[in-house]
């Protein structure tokens, strides 16, 4: 864990209320998977946010607009310096990817898929990835991923764009190692489409975000887990849905 | 006057390079919070509650933001068990802290207490600090902490297995904690601590209900310093014993706010969950606070406002 101070870039509109923003400050250690834990003004506790990606210090987070903590971020200039916690959680498990692993995103589950194909990419694997929204306009980084060399199948629930459907839709029965973030419901589906031969990003409310308070602690196969320290990626078999 | 004997206070013959000692629950054992600063520049550590078996504690979510100034949380005492802290988390403490330590320990039942404080009797721990927050299973559900007959009953049982001070952790959620402060006391207890969380609740309007799964929780934060300022001052005018003043306290203008009620050394809560620094900043701006405010030893103002 690291408290930095971080400058915004840039803080701009997506999708519906989805917002991107790049912050200028010290990335390093920062791993595909995990995320920061941003101070807001006016709020309480902090608001944890993935890591969508890391270049040349500059991090790059997407988020969504859930309430008043996420509404002020949407509003905040340029310029303006964010006391940011970095390299918190766990982060994906590249060594196990294989040679032509699946990524599956829905909703705010797409950011973090981002940093691990660009990864993947660069170590050579042939990645695929699928990306499920609800409706057209709420889908982002389509051309992003695809411009990474990635095999791009979009899906949304009521077909106003590409394949129409869930996530499941787009399967093709490979036995591909996987990686997933999503809602809770997505990833149970995935889980009984695909088997447990991958790993899931877990999303719970969190307290600290690094460890000290246990709010965030979800039941295991091995035991009770912190999703924001022994997570928030964990092996699929492990968990109890 | 050497800088750092001007923050020392001493509680029950224990000398603690200064007030400060983090919460129970919202610092784990220290190890996530070492990866930031030095933590024994901590005057003490109250680590996370323990009981007598693991507890996985509560349902999902049980953490949440209350309002801007506080948050609520029903973890329900999640932990390893009193046999695992000993064997591990306990020495893993000791082997890179030298301050004091504080055990705090919550229980279900008079004998859920005395098992659980007899074994931690035989272990390097400084103080045992009693959480009488918890409901009595034998009684209804009713808190230990709610009734003087109830908060005396765990004290004197807890006294007759240790020879560590014991410090009753008692709960504001009652109608007069003079009373179970003085029941306490004249139970044995050697010091009291207070207060705990605030019983609380908030609602998610989209969502249509409580923001925690356990509907109500124990609300946290600066939003409480003032009633816990209160209840310090309260109890510090009606007993004898060291009190630990605990409940909304994020800055060094707060330690003494809290000292000058009565306490002897103060717990910091809920602020090390959104500044991991907080306890650090404190210690280190209390010595220029107390030039400003010409206080040349902390324990020259201990319970200053209670002296006629």
């Amino acid at each position: 864990m690291k408290q930095r101070l971080f400058e915004i870039q840039s803080n701009e509109q997506i999708a519906k209320s989805v917002y991107r923003m790049q912050l200028c400050g010290d990335t390093a250690g920062i791993l595909p998977g995990q995320f920061v834990n941003i101070r807001v003004q006016g709020q309480f506790l902090r608001r944890p946010i993935s890591v969508c990606n890391i270049t040349d210090g500059i991090l790059t987070i997407i988020y969504k607009v859930v309430g008043v903590g996420t509404e002020a971020m949407s509003h905040l200039p340029i310029g303006t310096k964010l006391d940011i916690l970095t390299v918190l959680g766990n982060g994906y498990d590249l060594t196990k990817a294989g040679d032509a692993p699946l990524l599956v995103g829905g909703g705010v589950g797409v950011p973090p898929m981002y940093m691990l194909a660009r990864q993947l990419r660069e170590m050579g694997k042939a990645v695929r990835v699928i990306l499920g929204f609800n409706t057209k306009d709420e889908v982002f980084y389509e051309e992003e991923f695809r411009a990474l060399g990635c095999d791009v199948t979009v899906t949304t629930v009521d077909g106003s764009h590409g394949v129409k459907g869930f996530v499941t839709n787009a399967l093709d029965g490979q036995q591909s190692y996987y990686y997933t973030c999503g809602p809770l419901p997505m990833i149970k589906a995935l889980l009984q489409a695909a088997g447990t031969n991958g790993e899931v990003s877990m999303e719970e409310r969190m307290g600290c975000g690094f460890g000290a308070c246990i709010g965030c602690t979800i039941q295991t196969t091995q035991g009770p887990k912190r999703v924001c320290k022994e997570g928030p990626v964990f092996p699929a078999e492990i968990l109890i849905l | 006057m050497n800088m750092n004997n001007r923050l020392q206070i001493s509680l029950s013959g224990i000398t603690l390079a200064n007030p400060i000692i983090p919460a129970s629950g919202t610092y784990g054992f220290g190890d996530e919070f070492a990866e930031l600063y030095d933590i024994n520049c901590l005057g003490g550590i109250s680590f996370k509650g323990t009981t007598r078996e693991a507890r996985y504690g509560n349902p999902l979510p049980r953490i949440a933001e209350c309002g801007n100034y506080g948050m609520i949380n029903a973890v329900g005492l999640q932990n390893p068990g009193v046999e695992h802290v000993i064997a591990h988390e306990l020495p893993r403490l000791k082997s890179h802290y030298n301050g004091c330590i504080v055990a705090n320990v919550s229980g279900f039942s008079v004998q859920d207490y005395v098992e659980t404080c007899a074994l931690l009797d035989k272990e390097p721990i400084d103080i045992l600090e009693v959480n009488i927050s918890c409901p009595n299973v034998h009684n209804g559900g009713m808190a230990f902490g709610t009734s003087p007959e109830a908060a005396a009953e765990v004290t004197a049982a807890v006294k007759a297995v240790t020879t560590k001070p014991v410090y009753m952790k008692l709960s504001p959620n009652v109608t007069d904690i003079v009373a179970i402060a003085k029941a306490c006391e004249a139970a044995g207890a050697d010091g009291l601590c207070l207060i705990n969380t605030v019983l609380g609740m908030r609602i998610d309007i989209r969502r249509r209900r409580p923001v925690i799964a356990n509907r109500y929780g124990g609300y946290s934060g600066a939003g409480i310093f003032p009633l816990a300022l209160r209840m310090v001052n309260q109890v510090a005018r009606a007993t004898n014993l060291p009190i630990i003043g605990c409940g909304g306290v994020s800055s060094a203008e707060d330690v003494i706010e809290m000292m000058m009620a009565g306490a002897t050394a103060v717990e910091i809560g809920a602020a090390n969950l959104t500044n991991p620094m907080v306890a650090k900043e404190i210690i280190d701006r209390l010595p220029t606070l107390m030039d400003e405010l010409k206080i040349d030893k902390l324990t020259d103002i201990i319970g200053i406002v209670n002296h006629e």
